[in-house]
């Protein structure tokens, strides 16, 4: 167990990689699956196509198969990425689907009667988006997201696999010098543990305190 | 081909409907129905399900789209600019301003209270001070009798308060003519008499109302004239006397009412 | 950019591909079977017991579905046999640990599907006099298969994707064997071109037949 006192500053550096990594992975799918949700939702049959392809080629692939793919082909393109933002590229790719589909969850959750009602007020299309579909959509987007956000840092996890100096693959540095996995894994376990179930636990209080929105 | 005929409105009815049709598809469920609704009065329309009846109250305020007639309110055809193209959302949502429209399901916001639900349209569409707008909402609340529930969530309210916020929000608005879409029909039969009771007095004012309705009794007492549909066109209509009492004559009224007087007994 | 596509080299090494699939979805097979033991188990065991119990399977589930998958691999693998002093193949462990991840998602699943079920057939059953095992068998089972079966077979597409993990113990499922061919061939391109549909084909198969599946059985809950 001292074992694991003095290993934390080594898992420091990695932990703030883990962090970096899902910030920029949750903020990039953030926008653009949003944005491209509601295009999905609401949009003209050119942007509900490739939007639709988009997210049901990429989520039916498993996530490591992405990174490789995008780590291995990307240099061949001529463009010198460095490691790093191929690896967030893949994560944000996928991310970036299950946003789209969350929030398109959300948006075609509310029952049609809700843009009737607007409708007889006298709303216009934006007016209605604005004062009736976003407060409720808001709150059916909020729980589903955060589950998206525990994906990623579970995600993040991988992008050790290419030589991204993450919290894993300090963890793994770490065993490697001392010979002794298993506390090591035990305390990786903790820290990741920590952060998500965290994460979890504000996705169900959300959950909670909306439900007057769901009938 | 819908016309846009601008009559003048002081002689004309407040809403009249010519020949109107509607299809889904291949469904016709509207064959050509002539309607005239005339200021200050409450017209009921009763019939069997899929008569055609919520369709051709929909169609009044382009919640649904109609393929022929002109359905005009207030001298304005409500579909189809003057040359015959459609209307845009947008003209379609000022003319929508002056049409109030209360839903079998109520359909209120959930994430605003009930003063919040009737001060949306008044604020954003009639462009209202938020002070007056406030005001003129907690006035129609008191007047369907919720002055007590001003700032509850549409959760905490039962059926009957729920549809008489929903009321109150179409009301505020000032509307030419008020819809009523089976207003009753989702609520527990001890709920259905308040708002029943609403409407009563709404139409004591005068407020020109069309009415869908399976309450056969509340259509008798209170409306002016009646119109029974069945299958897509008008086949009885008159004033409320002569639909329940000498026309009952007609035959599939009278098998209508049949069904139903068994039901309301 | 000077690439020349040349997929001869798949063709020559796709037995590896071929049956790394077949591997792939042997593993996940193995796993939702154990998976849903140790789910249903859990989920029938925790259902109206005392507290110590619930708050032990809540932390197995809660633990398992915080912690990156990877780490887990690694823990049962590395970790395990080296405070236990046994070991394992890398095929076994990786089973084993897939087989707890399927585990903890599917408890919640169970225990959601025997909450469903509606209370009018367990009276119905009650009535015609039927003891309470075998109201489980007759009732309560049954009505809950069919409940579970979407969240079941999306848990099973889950999974299919997920023994892409098993690459890192060096099991030939199709990613290694993806990564294989790679690193002996460097032909990044024509590998990707044909696993990354070879995952999505079969993903599509597996929906496909999930829905028929369904159709047959299912009760759809509105």
């Amino acid at each position: 167990m001292m074992l694991m006192l003095h290993s934390l500053p080594f898992l420091w550096q990695g932990l703030l990689v883990t962090l970096h990594v899902s910030a920029l992975v949750v903020v990039i799918s953030l926008v653009l699956g949003v944005v491209l949700g509601v295009g999905l939702s609401f949009g003209p049959w050119w942007v509900v196509w490739p939007v639709r392809l988009y997210s049901d080629m990429i989520r039916g692939l498993p996530l490591l198969v992405l990174i490789y793919s995008v780590y291995y082909m990307l240099p061949l393109t001529g463009w010198s990425v460095p490691s790093f933002w191929a690896a967030v590229s893949a994560l944000a790719a996928f991310q970036t689907a299950h946003v789209i589909e969350v929030t398109r969850g959300a948006v075609q959750s509310i029952p049609h009667g809700q843009h009737e009602a607007g409708k007889a007020i006298g709303l216009g299309f934006g007016q209605r988006m604005i004062y009736v579909v976003m407060p409720q959509a808001l709150r059916r987007f909020l729980p589903p997201w955060i589950n998206t956000v525990v994906s990623t840092v579970q995600g993040s996890a991988l992008v050790s696999l290419v030589g991204i100096v993450d919290l894993m693959f300090s963890i793994q540095q770490v065993i490697g010098r001392t010979f002794k996995p298993m506390p090591l894994y035990i305390l990786g376990a903790l820290i990741y543990f920590a952060i998500n179930y965290a994460l979890s636990l504000t996705s169900r209080a959300l959950e909670a305190r909306f439900a007057y929105i769901r009938e | 081909m819908p016309i846009s005929v601008s009559d003048d409105p002081s002689t004309n009815p407040l809403v009249k409907v010519r020949q109107l049709t509607k299809a889904f598809g291949i469904n016709q469920v509207l064959k050509g129905v002539d309607l005239d609704v005339p200021k200050g009065s409450v017209v009921s329309i009763i019939g069997a399900s899929g008569s055609g009846k919520t369709t051709l109250l929909r169609c009044v305020n382009l919640l649904e789209s109609y393929d022929g007639g002109p359905i005009q309110v207030d001298g304005i055809e409500v579909g189809y600019r003057a040359g015959g193209t459609p209307r845009s959302e947008r003209e379609l949502a000022r003319i929508r301003a002056d049409i109030g429209m209360v839903f079998q399901l109520f359909n209120l916001f959930p994430h605003l209270t009930a003063t919040e639900n009737v001060m949306l349209g008044l604020r954003k569409v009639r462009r209202m001070a938020k002070a007056e707008a406030r005001a003129t909402a907690e006035h129609w609340l008191a007047r369907v009798g919720l002055d007590d529930k001003l700032n509850s969530l549409p959760i905490e309210l039962s059926g009957g308060q729920q549809q008489r916020v929903g009321i109150a929000r179409a009301v505020a608005m000032n509307p030419k003519v008020l819809l009523l879409d089976e207003i009753t029909s989702a609520l527990d039969p001890e709920l259905v008499g308040e708002v029943l009771k609403v409407v009563r007095s709404l139409a004591e004012d005068g407020v020109t109302m069309i009415l869908v309705t399976h309450e056969m009794s509340f259509a008798r007492d209170v409306s002016s004239r009646v119109v029974f549909m069945d299958g897509g066109k008008v086949a009885v209509q008159g004033t409320s006397r002569e639909v329940f009492g000498a026309l009952a004559q007609h035959e599939r009224l009278r098998n209508f009412l049949a069904r139903i007087e068994l039901k309301e007994v | 950019m000077n690439y020349h596509l040349n997929y001869y080299f798949i063709w020559k090494y796709f037995g590896r591909l071929g049956w790394g699939l077949v591997v792939s979805l042997e593993l996940a097979i193995v796993s939702i079977l154990i998976g849903c033991l140790i789910g249903l188990t859990l989920a029938v065991v925790s259902h109206g017991a005392r507290r110590p119990v619930r708050i032990l399977v809540g932390a197995y589930v809660e633990f398992v579905r915080n912690v990156p998958l990877l780490l887990l691999v690694y823990l049962v693998f590395y970790g395990i046999p080296s405070v236990g002093g046994f070991a394992y193949s890398a095929t076994t462990s990786f089973v084993m640990t897939l087989s707890l991840y399927a585990g903890a998602y599917l408890v919640e699943v169970f225990r959601a599907g025997l909450a469903a079920i509606p209370k009018g057939l367990i009276d119905a059953g009650r009535a015609i006099g039927l003891t309470p095992w075998q109201r489980v068998l007759y009732v309560r089972l049954p009505s809950m298969f069919r409940i579970v079966l979407p969240s079941l077979g999306n848990a099973f597409i889950s999974l299919f994707k997920d023994t892409s993990l098993a690459t890192v113990l060096a099991v030939p499922e199709l990613t290694f064997g993806a990564n294989w061919i790679y690193t002996n061939t460097f032909r990044i391109v024509e590998v990707y071109t044909v696993v990354a549909p070879m995952y999505l084909i079969t993903g599509f198969v597996l929906l496909f037949g999930l829905r028929r599946l369904e159709h047959r059985f299912a009760i759809r809950r509105r």
